[in-house]
């Protein structure tokens, strides 16, 4: 009988071309997500060496990190933004695609949630992107990962990467969600527990009951926060809610071919009695809504919490790191995370910016204001597909009625390459994925939180929990 | 790719864990479409006083005097000390693109985030990892001493104090021959291409839903 493999290992295994003795080894790429920031070298790269792209059908391309979020017809005001856009229309002209969705196409958005939604993210396919939270997509049982624009340059090249295998790291959570605790909250939770390094050197796969019902919009913004963890890809088995999920998207399969596949990708789970390098357990029961107070995701608190002593902190060097990110944070130890006031609401990014994230914020401003002393409240759709459902659903009447700003799709204010940003000093709450200093705008604050927090932040002017706002 | 053999550099010690990628080089100098130039904004936010965009003219900013690498005494340091988890964040290249265009050839720390890691190699430059003692002692010895150089011998392996006092480093061994001779990565998988196009055959014959 063959041995019980891990996820990650039947997904590596699959994808190995060679093997070198040192166990270095060729992977192959089976979709290749390209953007505009981290591809024109590559392309350039290419030409220059008078080398053709491998397999084209392998790409999917789109406009998402420089893109603007309103006025539209105005097009791209930024010189140097519209050039990186129109070097990637010139370069996927050239080159052809898969799926290209440029600047404006009903189909546009950031390149993390148009994969999924266009059924070109199949479980059981190896995906990459020059973009760090391309772990996204192992919320479908891919083998998905960020990578450089030299390892771009090579996948065009090659449809291959050079790689040794990670180890595996199982993160077990039990039992049941408390009421108002989301993906989002998990996975911060998860990062708190771990550190953004605990997950160094791993492929992570996310595991057990708390995770198996969360739906596929919970389970992308728990593996698109791997990266966080530092671990390159994350990963969750295939079950019905994959499947189903899958069904009648454009670019997956249909009809009996569709029912194959199927058979197959209900294997690509972790065998019974799979060997892991390491586990940690945590349980669901226990976890809080999340905020992170410092300039890295690990520094996290419950809503209910207080922000920190450094004092308290035995390392030297990570009792520096707080003291620092308190300063630039302008917050004391032992505020209570309710007192502190935000500026600004961000409700987007390839995290949060899905079509459920979207009710979940919406079904917090329903009825209610934005507080005055909140500046601005952004929601910005994932992509244009998201867009036009909310709209159908009537979601962006209750944002607009409470205040909000209803937006075209895009990275936004995630980070910040856009005009969309936090001038110096202001504070946000934010539904993205990284809070370092200057990441959504030079001196900017960044407090991550789930959507529903961040329309309650935007309601009350302050962090709040759901149940508390009037 | 340029190779890397040995280096005798000046040190600049950079006393932060969990330096990120926007803070090696803030996102809005990633809109260039070019490989180089970005080593006027490595650490933008903290090395200068005002907020950088791309094309200003950085030598007429004014410098923050607090941040380290702007004392006089590491001008022309090659090599960057560093704490735990360097590099964590984004894929960006622009990350090892700005140190290297900035003059660093070899970082010394005790982690790197995986990615950044990758993507150092790629170009030429050699992250090492040593243990948190040693690393702790080099930071104490640098501040203490104005000038203060370490060798990197790649070939054996080791970082080697002004005293003769040698550390020895891991590194791939694959990745090591790759620096050591400079080879172009793309030039050696595709030596491999038809072990590639057998694969992508009976993969497609597999799962052809995979290849539309």
């Amino acid at each position: 009988m063959q041995q019980a493999q891990t996820l990650y290992e039947k997904l590596w295994f699959s994808h190995v071309v060679r093997q070198d003795a040192d166990g270095t080894a060729l992977i192959y790429i089976d979709r290749h997500l390209v953007h505009e920031v981290t591809s024109p070298q590559a392309f350039e790269g290419l030409k220059l060496a008078g080398r053709k792209p491998w397999r084209v059908s392998s790409i999917v391309a789109t406009a998402d990190h420089n893109t603007p979020t309103d006025h539209w017809e105005e097009g791209i005001k930024d010189p140097i933004s519209r050039q990186q856009v129109e070097t990637l229309d010139a370069n996927i002209r050239e080159v052809g695609s898969l799926a290209y969705f440029p600047f404006k196409d009903e189909r546009q958005g950031i390149v993390h949630v148009i994969g999924p939604e266009n059924g070109a993210t199949l479980p059981g396919m190896t995906v990459v992107c020059g973009d760090s939270h391309t772990s996204t997509h192992g919320a479908f049982a891919c083998l998905a990962h960020g990578i450089g624009t030299s390892e771009v340059e090579h996948v065009l090249a090659t449809q291959c990467l050079m790689q040794k295998k990670s180890k595996t790291l199982l993160i077990q959570v039990d039992g049941d969600l408390a009421p108002g605790v989301t993906a989002k909250d998990v996975v911060l939770a998860i990062i708190g527990r771990i550190g953004t390094a605990g997950g160094t050197g791993y492929a992570l796969e996310f595991g057990g009951s708390a995770i198996r019902g969360l739906s596929m919009e919970g389970r992308m913004t728990i593996c698109n926060m791997a990266i966080e963890a530092g671990a390159r890809a994350g990963l969750i088995a295939v079950d019905e809610t994959t499947i189903d999920y899958l069904k009648g998207r454009p670019y997956a399969p249909a009809g009996d071919e569709f029912e194959r596949a199927a058979v197959y990708w209900r294997t690509l789970i972790s065998d019974a009695g799979a060997k892991y390098d390491k586990v940690v357990q945590m349980d669901a029961a226990a976890i809080r809504p999340q905020v992170t107070w410092g300039t890295s995701p690990e520094m996290v608190s419950d809503i209910s919490g207080v922000v920190p002593d450094p004092a308290a902190e035995k390392d030297p060097v990570k009792r520096e790191g707080m003291t620092r990110a308190l300063a630039y944070m302008g917050l004391e130890a032992g505020m209570p995370i309710k007192r502190i006031p935000v500026d600004r609401v961000f409700i987007g990014s390839c995290t949060n910016s899905r079509i459920e994230d979207l009710r979940a914020a919406a079904a917090v401003a329903k009825g209610r204001q934005k507080a005055d002393s909140v500046k601005q409240v952004l929601v910005v759709p994932g992509s244009g597909l998201v867009k036009r459902q909310a709209e159908s659903e009537g979601l962006d009447k209750v944002f607009v009625a409470a205040g909000f700003e209803w937006r075209e799709p895009g990275c936004s204010m995630c980070l910040a390459m856009n005009a969309d940003r936090l001038e110096s000093g202001e504070r946000c709450a934010s539904t993205s994925n990284r809070n370092f200093e200057g990441r959504q705008g030079a001196g900017g604050r960044t407090h991550l939180v789930s959507p529903a927090l961040a329309a309650a932040a935007a309601i009350a002017g302050h962090f709040a929990d759901v149940a508390e706002l009037n | 790719m340029r190779a890397f053999t040995t280096l005798d550099g000046l040190v600049a010690p950079l006393d932060r864990a969990n330096v990120d990628t926007d803070a090696i080089i803030p996102k809005q100098f990633l809109k260039s479409i070019q490989r180089s130039g970005f080593g006027p904004n490595l650490f933008d936010e903290w090395r200068y006083l005002d907020h950088g965009e791309p094309g200003m003219d950085n030598s007429v900013r004014k410098l923050n005097p607090d941040f380290v690498l702007n004392q006089p005494r590491y001008t022309g340091a090659q090599i960057l000390l560093t704490r735990d988890n360097f590099g964590c964040g984004s894929s960006r290249e622009h990350a090892p693109w700005a140190l290297d265009d900035y003059g660093f050839r070899a970082l010394i720390g005790t982690s790197y985030a995986d990615i950044f890691f990758n993507n150092c190699f790629k170009n030429g430059v050699l992250p090492i990892c040593l243990p948190a003692d040693v690393v702790d002692r080099l930071f104490a010895t640098c501040l203490a001493n104005e000038g203060y150089r370490l060798k990197i011998d790649l070939a054996a392996q080791q970082v080697i104090e002004s005293d003769g006092t040698a550390h020895r480093f891991d590194v791939d061994g694959f990745r090591k021959e790759c620096l050591l001779n400079g080879w172009d990565e793309i030039g050696l998988t595709l030596r491999h291409a038809d072990e590639i196009s057998a694969f992508e055959a009976s993969r497609k014959a597999a799962h052809p839903y995979y290849f539309r």
